[in-house]
C-alpha cells in the first residue's frame, strides 16, 4: 500500500482497499468463521482460565461486600464516593467507542468501520455490564435496588425525577438495551451464515434459533437496512447523552471542581478516547491471533489512532480550560480545587493522568509511530490507565471541601483494589466467550464494502 | 389424485451484477411475486425489483412519540400529582429536569419499535421456509446469489419461467415444493 494514496477520490475503487489480500466473498466468510468453527486454540483455554479466576475474585469480593457492608471499602467522610463511581465511569466510558464506531461512523459513511464494529460493539456491551455492577452494589444492599424504579411500593412515594442519579438509571438501562439490540440486529445475518455452515446438529439448532430463520431475501434486507439506519440515528445522540448524564452526577452538584458546564462535552470526548484505546489494545492482539490482518488492516488501526489523537487533544484542552476558568472566574474555592488537584495530596494521580492522557497520544502525530503495532499497543495501555486516573482525580476532589476541619484522605482497601481487578476478569471472560462463539467481524457488512459487491463492478462509469 | 403444492422456481446466480440484471428483466417482463436472496444487501436492488420504500420509519416515529409522552406523563404524575415532594424549592413539574428521562424513554421505545417492527414487517422469526429446500441454498448466506419466482405470480408457468431465468444466467434451477 502506497503511503501517498489520495483517499478522498470520488471513485471508491481508487481508494485504499478495506479488504486486502486476494480475497473473495467465500474466503472472507471462511476467515471470519474459522475461529468459531475450529476447536479453541490452547492459548484460548489458558486465557479463559486466567480471566475466569479473576472473575471469581470479583464474585468473592462482592460476596464479602454483601456480607459485611460497605465498611470493607475505603470510603470515609468527606470522601463518600470512591472506587465504585470511578470504576462505573471508567467502564461506561470504554463502552462509548463501540457505539461511536457502530452508529456515528455509520451515519458519516465511514466504511472502514465495518471491520471493527462487531468487535467494538461487543466491547461496549461487556463494558456496560462491568459498569452496571458498581451502582447496583454500591450501597452494599443490592436487594433494595428496586427502590430506584418508578414502581408503586409500600412507602407510597416515587423516585425523585429531579435527581441526576435517577437520570443515570434511565440512561444506563436505555444505553445497554439499545446497544444490545443494535448488536443483535447486526448479528442476525451472520448467525444465519453460521447456521448454514454448521456441521453438527447442536450448532445448527442453536445458531438457527438465534438467526430467526433469516434467508437474505431482498424484501428483508430493505427493512433490515432501514432498521439499522434508524438504530444508528438513535444510538448517536444516545451515546452523547449517556456520558453527559454521567457528568451531570458531578456537574449538578455545588462542589468546586465539579460544578462546571464543560463537563458533558469533556466527559464524552474522554469516553471516546478511552474506548478507542481499549479497541486498539484488544484488536492488536486479536487480529494477530486469529489471522485477520486482511480484514483489520494497518489502515483501520491508523484511523483509530487518529481518533485517539483527536479526542486526546480535546481532553488535554479541557484540562487546560478547567484551570483557566478556575482562575478567570475569580472564585477562590474553584481556584483552590484545581491547585489542590495539581499540587495537593493527590498530585501523583493528577500527573499520572496528564502524562498518560495529554502527552502519550501526541506521539500519534507521527505516521511512523501511529502505524507501529508495539507503539500503538503501549500508548493504548497508557491511555486506559490515564483515563481511569482521570475519573479518580475528579472524584477525589471530595477530599478537601470548604472547611479545612473536615478534610481527609481516601486510601483504597484491598477489597477496593480486588474488585477493580476482578471487573477486568468479568470483561475478559465475556470477551473470550464472544471470540469463541460469535463472528468477531461483521461478515455481511464487510462483504458490502468489497468492490465485487457493487452491482456495477467492472463497468465503465 | 394427490396434487403437490409448489412454492415456485429457484435459481442460482454467481454475481450481484447478474442477479440484479435478472431482477430488472423479471420486473420489466411484468413479474411481481419474485424475490432475490444475497449474503449482503445489494444497492439498487429495491429499484431493480420495483419495491416501494420500507414503512418502518413510521412505526418508529409512533414508538418514539409514545415513549416521549409516557415518560413525561409518568414524571408529571409522580412528581406533581400523586406525591408532591418539595426538592430545593423547585416547582413540582420542573420540566427542565425531566428532559433526560424523557429523552431516554423516547430512544428506548423507538429502538424497540425499530427492531421488533423490522422483524414483524419481515414476518420473522420464521424458522422454516420452502426456499431452504433448494440443494445449494446453504451458500446464499456466504457467497452465492439466488432468485425465486412464486407460483402465485400471474405470469408464472414452471417451464417458461425456468427457461427465462436460465436465459438470464440462472443456474441450478429447481422447482421447490411448498
Amino acid at each position: 500500500m502506497s503511503s501517498h494514496v489520495i483517499n478522498y477520490e470520488l471513485d471508491p475503487s481508487k481508494r485504499i482497499p478495506l479488504v486486502t489480500g486476494n480475497n473473495n466473498f467465500k474466503s472472507v466468510t471462511d476467515i471470519i468463521c474459522a475461529p468459531v468453527e475450529q476447536p479453541a486454540p490452547s492459548w484460548w483455554w489458558i486465557a479463559i482460565s486466567a480471566s475466569g479466576s479473576v472473575l471469581l475474585l470479583l464474585l468473592s469480593m462482592l460476596g464479602y461486600l454483601f456480607w459485611e457492608g460497605i465498611g470493607v471499602w475505603g470510603l470515609n467522610n468527606p470522601v463518600a464516593w470512591g472506587f465504585d463511581i470511578v470504576n462505573l465511569v471508567f467502564w461506561v466510558g470504554i463502552g462509548h467507542a463501540g457505539t461511536l464506531i457502530s452508529a456515528i461512523l455509520f451515519l458519516f459513511r465511514q466504511k472502514w468501520r465495518t471491520s471493527i464494529n462487531r468487535f467494538s460493539e461487543a466491547m461496549t456491551i461487556f463494558a456496560v455490564i462491568c459498569a452496571l455492577i458498581f451502582p447496583a452494589v454500591h450501597t452494599g444492599r443490592p436487594w433494595v435496588d428496586y427502590f430506584l424504579l418508578p414502581i408503586p411500593n409500600s412507602m407510597a412515594i416515587w423516585p425523585n425525577f429531579r435527581s441526576p442519579l435517577l437520570w443515570d438509571l434511565f440512561a444506563f438501562t436505555t444505553y445497554f438495551t439499545v446497544s444490545l439490540l443494535f448488536w443483535y440486529v447486526g448479528l442476525i445475518p451472520d448467525l444465519a451464515t453460521l447456521r448454514d455452515r454448521a456441521k453438527t446438529k447442536t450448532r445448527k439448532v442453536v445458531y438457527g434459533l438465534f438467526a430467526l430463520g433469516w434467508r437474505g431475501a431482498n424484501r428483508h434486507w430493505q427493512n433490515y437496512e432501514k432498521a439499522y439506519m434508524i438504530l444508528a440515528a438513535l444510538a448517536a445522540p444516545l451515546v452523547l447523552s449517556v456520558h453527559s448524564i454521567v457528568s451531570f452526577d458531578f456537574a449538578t452538584s455545588q462542589l468546586p471542581g465539579w460544578h462546571t458546564t464543560i463537563f458533558p462535552p469533556y466527559f464524552v470526548a474522554g469516553a471516546v478516547f478511552s474506548g478507542f484505546a481499549m479497541v486498539i489494545s484488544l484488536m492488536v492482539i486479536a487480529r494477530e491471533l486469529f489471522g485477520m490482518k486482511d480484514l483489520v488492516t494497518m489502515y483501520h488501526l491508523e484511523c483509530m489512532n487518529k481518533v485517539i489523537l483527536a479526542t486526546g487533544s480535546i481532553v488535554g484542552y479541557a484540562y487546560g480550560m478547567e484551570f483557566f476558568v478556575a482562575w478567570y472566574s475569580g472564585n477562590e474555592y474553584e481556584a483552590f480545587a484545581f491547585i489542590n488537584r495539581a499540587f495537593g495530596p493527590y498530585a501523583w494521580a493528577y500527573w499520572i493522568m496528564i502524562s498518560c492522557n495529554v502527552i502519550s497520544p501526541q506521539f500519534f502525530w507521527f505516521k511512523k509511530l501511529r502505524t507501529s503495532i508495539p507503539v500503538m499497543f503501549i500508548i493504548s495501555i497508557f491511555v486506559n490507565i490515564g483515563m481511569w486516573f482521570e475519573r479518580f482525580v475528579i472524584v477525589m476532589t471530595l477530599h478537601r471541601d470548604f472547611l479545612p476541619s473536615s478534610w481527609g484522605y481516601f486510601r483504597p482497601t484491598w477489597v477496593d483494589l480486588s474488585t477493580l481487578v476482578g471487573s477486568f476478569g468479568l470483561f475478559f471472560t465475556l470477551f473470550l466467550l464472544f471470540l469463541k462463539f460469535l463472528p468477531m467481524v461483521a461478515i455481511a457488512e464487510v462483504k458490502g464494502v468489497m468492490p465485487a459487491a457493487n452491482p456495477h463492478h467492472g463497468e465503465d462509469h | 389424485m394427490s396434487k403437490k403444492q409448489f412454492f415456485g422456481v429457484v435459481g442460482e446466480f454467481k454475481t450481484p451484477k447478474s442477479l440484479m440484471k435478472a431482477a430488472e428483466a423479471l420486473r420489466d417482463a411484468g413479474y411481481t411475486q419474485f424475490e432475490t436472496y444475497s449474503p449482503f444487501p445489494i444497492h439498487g436492488m429495491d429499484d431493480a425489483m420495483g419495491l416501494k420504500h420500507s414503512k418502518l420509519g413510521w412505526i418508529v416515529l409512533c414508538g418514539g412519540f409514545t415513549g416521549l409522552s409516557c415518560a413525561l406523563a409518568l414524571q408529571w404524575w409522580t412528581s406533581a400529582v400523586d406525591y408532591k415532594l418539595t426538592i430545593s424549592g423547585k416547582p413540582f413539574f420542573s420540566y427542565q429536569a425531566f428532559v433526560p428521562v424523557t429523552f431516554e424513554c423516547m430512544v428506548l421505545f423507538s429502538a424497540f419499535c425499530a427492531v421488533f417492527g423490522m422483524l414483524a414487517l419481515n414476518r420473522l422469526p420464521k424458522l422454516y421456509h420452502p426456499v431452504f429446500k433448494h440443494s445449494r441454498f446453504h451458500d446464499a448466506s456466504s457467497h452465492s446469489f439466488f432468485l425465486s419466482v412464486d407460483v402465485k405470480d400471474p405470469l408464472y408457468k414452471t417451464l417458461e419461467t425456468a427457461s427465462f431465468l436460465h436465459g438470464l444466467g440462472g443456474e441450478n434451477l429447481e422447482e421447490i415444493e411448498d
